[in-house]
């Protein structure tokens, strides 16, 4: 059994604006019976055909399917076309209060239709429709999927599933689309280049690099908390420092010295620096 | 709609209602009667012998030997103990014959074999036609040298379409092979009669049929080779390690006993209800179709789909009036797809979203099957009336 808000429950038992407009001046027909859920948007415009005057739908689907549509055309009856075309699935959503989790595919499918209703109006193709399907069970597109991505800031391949049915059937598709979200997130693993050899640099070279690397960063941050750092020696990939003013009593003195200065060098001047402190 | 008393609950085959006779056999080892049944004082071994005239009860249900019945927690539990154990008594053995149409204890247990044991195993899952039927020539051709083990439920959950399980059994004989099945769905609905029907492993649920949840039982014919699942104690002579569940097991000894009573009336009143039930709907609502097999299907099942409606909004409709049954569809399920039963059959994705399965028991009256059909036609044409498919049909 689902989770559904009272605002679903309201929505599901008494939808609002179901039916057709028979002179619409725009509709939106997503889904299918195969999908298992469809909506069929009419749009009504005022005479200088900029506002929307009235909405009405046809829904397929289940109780949040049926929900999500009587919320979208509340949401949308009074707007004008250029406020709905910013509507995403989340205003949906959020005017329900909430979807489980699960059913976020609903809210998207009315704000598909509203696209299409838009598109239907202007008599342009709709651009999502354009890409290459990647879900073949569903027919979503790359387009679909990376859209959903950016606009509900999604992680997984769980929660694509969840917002827009790809890989929801088969699943041979879950590989695409953790590659789309590695694209649109950035969070691709980096490719790894081979080179010939580590890095080298003589001794002098690492004590430029490195106490410049302690006056731009190093420094100013451990003056803000009173502290202050020398460069004593350089032995290979040993840099031996002196730690200064409040730092010599910090307790954690070593962990800001791996953590963040080690970690600074490592990033700016060469991988496999260690930072000791010195004796004296 | 929380209290049970405005409930029509034609939901039986998801789980029943503890029927108040087994209640009131359980309720004193909940209480005074804690003993454990391994114990040496009496204290203990009085509850042990109750447990042994549970098991009794339950043999007598299946026409078995007492000895043949071991105790588990669940039909899932069972199902995997009969399975796994087949493989490791014939570890040169890796193929595997069921259905495409079993309850995910035995189908999700297949598919996962290869990780869980390590080994590579060939799973056969033999396809059922339009009615849910299933092809006796193409089960035979299906057998090997190689097959370790069949299992085949009894009967299907979704839409109560029995499978010729004596037949069955007789060809895996024939060629040396074990038989389970899991016959959850079957026990206390149809006769089973074990003296005349030699499988080698059977699973039953206690919550099936009017015993609580968390009980079950796997019945091994005797001499049949057996690895236990749950190694641990000497519980069950060392045939499921863990202390009894000891008044659900006392639980099920009782419904067991109530269900041979009944079972005369599952297959009359139970059924009559059951078709007054079907025929009314489908006369009074256009375009439903019936899933599965007319005649060939437990009394109490009947598995309807309502075209050109989604079964989730169909369910939660019959919710506000207290009617609680289920749905193929995949909205219910949790996943996108519908039901894999429904989808092996055939059934056209135009139906299998909106299959409703209505499952009575001797609990049902004709008062509470007047208000389902009194009630049903408006639900239905009221989502039909707000698909965009139905007008265009």
């Amino acid at each position: 059994m689902w989770e559904y808000t009272d605002k679903v429950k309201e929505h599901f038992l008494n939808p609002r604006n179901v039916g057709e407009i028979e002179d619409a001046d725009g509709i939106g027909d997503v889904g299918s019976l195969a999908c298992g859920d469809a909506l069929k948007l009419f749009l009504k415009l005022d005479d200088a055909k900029e506002i929307i005057v009235d909405a009405k739908f046809q829904t397929f689907g289940c109780a949040s399917a049926i929900a999500s549509s009587s919320a979208l055309t509340e949401i949308i009856k009074g707007m004008s076309l250029v406020e709905a075309e910013k509507i995403t699935n989340e205003d949906i959503a959020d005017f329900l209060v909430e979807l489980p989790k699960e059913k976020m595919h609903c809210s998207v499918m009315g704000r598909e239709a509203l696209e299409a209703a838009i598109a239907n109006f202007r008599g342009v193709a709709l651009p999502m429709a354009e890409g290459e399907v990647v879900c073949e069970c569903f027919g979503v597109t790359d387009l679909e999927i990376k859209r959903a991505v950016e606009e509900s800031d999604l992680r997984t391949v769980e929660e694509v599933t969840n917002f827009t049915k790809a890989g929801g059937g088969c699943g041979k598709c879950e590989e695409r689309i953790q590659d789309l979200l590695d694209e649109v997130r950035h969070t691709a693993r980096p490719i790894l280049i081979p080179m010939s050899g580590p890095k080298r640099m003589t001794n002098i070279q690492k004590i430029k690099k490195i106490e410049e690397v302690f006056e731009r960063e190093v420094r100013p941050t451990l003056k803000k908390d009173g502290g202050d750092i020398e460069l004593i020696d350089v032995d290979g990939d040993f840099v031996i420092v002196s730690l200064r003013g409040a730092c010599v009593s910090c307790a954690k003195s070593q962990t800001t010295l791996k953590e963040y200065v080690e970690k600074k060098l490592r990033e700016q001047v060469l991988e496999t620096l260690i930072v000791e402190e010195s004796k004296i | 709609m929380s209290a049970a008393a405005n409930v029509i609950y034609m939901d039986n085959n998801a789980t029943t209602r503890v029927a108040p006779e087994v209640l009131e056999t359980m309720m004193p080892y909940f209480s005074d009667l804690y003993g454990n049944p391994s114990s040496m004082h009496v204290f203990g071994g009085q509850v042990g012998k109750v447990v042994e005239n549970a098991r009794a009860q339950v043999a007598g249900l299946l026409n078995a030997d007492p000895s043949e019945i071991i105790f588990t927690s669940c039909g899932t539990e069972s199902d995997s103990t009969a399975i796994l154990s087949a493989l490791q008594t014939q570890s040169d053995k890796r193929h595997i014959v069921t259905t495409r149409v079993e309850h995910p204890a035995v189908k999700n247990l297949c598919e996962s074999l290869d990780s869980l044991t390590g080994h590579k195993h060939r799973v056969t899952q033999l396809p059922v036609a339009s009615d849910g039927t299933i092809d006796l020539q193409r089960f035979e051709d299906s057998l090997g040298v190689e097959t370790a083990i069949v299992s085949v439920m009894w009967a299907n959950n979704e839409t109560g379409v029995i499978f010729p399980i004596e037949e069955m059994v007789q060809i895996a004989k024939d060629r040396g092979v074990l038989f389970h099945t899991d016959a959850v769905q079957a026990v206390g609905k149809i006769p089973i009669d074990l003296s005349k029907v030699p499988v080698d492993f059977l699973s039953l649920s206690g919550h099936k049929l009017h015993a609580p949840k968390g009980v079950g039982v796997l019945y091994v014919r005797k001499r049949t080779p057996f690895v236990p699942f749950v190694i641990g104690g000497h519980q069950e002579h060392g045939r499921r390690g863990g202390t009894e569940n000891v008044s659900s097991i006392i639980g099920l000894g009782k419904a067991c006993e109530l269900a041979a009573d009944h079972i005369t009336k599952e297959n009359t009143t139970v059924r009559a209800l059951r078709d007054k039930l079907e025929e009314g709907l489908m006369e009074r609502i256009p375009s439903a179709l019936l899933n599965g097999h007319k005649t060939m299907r437990l009394p109490n099942t009947s598995n309807i789909s309502f075209e050109y409606v989604e079964g989730e909004a169909i369910l939660l409709h019959m919710d506000r009036f207290g009617i609680c049954a289920s749905s193929g569809s995949a909205c219910t399920s949790g996943s996108l797809e519908p039901s894999h039963v429904l989808r092996a059959m055939g059934v056209p994705f135009t139906a299998a979203h909106g299959s409703i399965r209505f499952s009575l028991s001797v609990y049902n009256n004709e008062d509470e099957v007047d208000f389902v059909l009194d009630k049903m036609p408006g639900i239905i044409a009221n989502l039909r009336e707000m698909s965009p498919f139905w007008k265009n049909r």
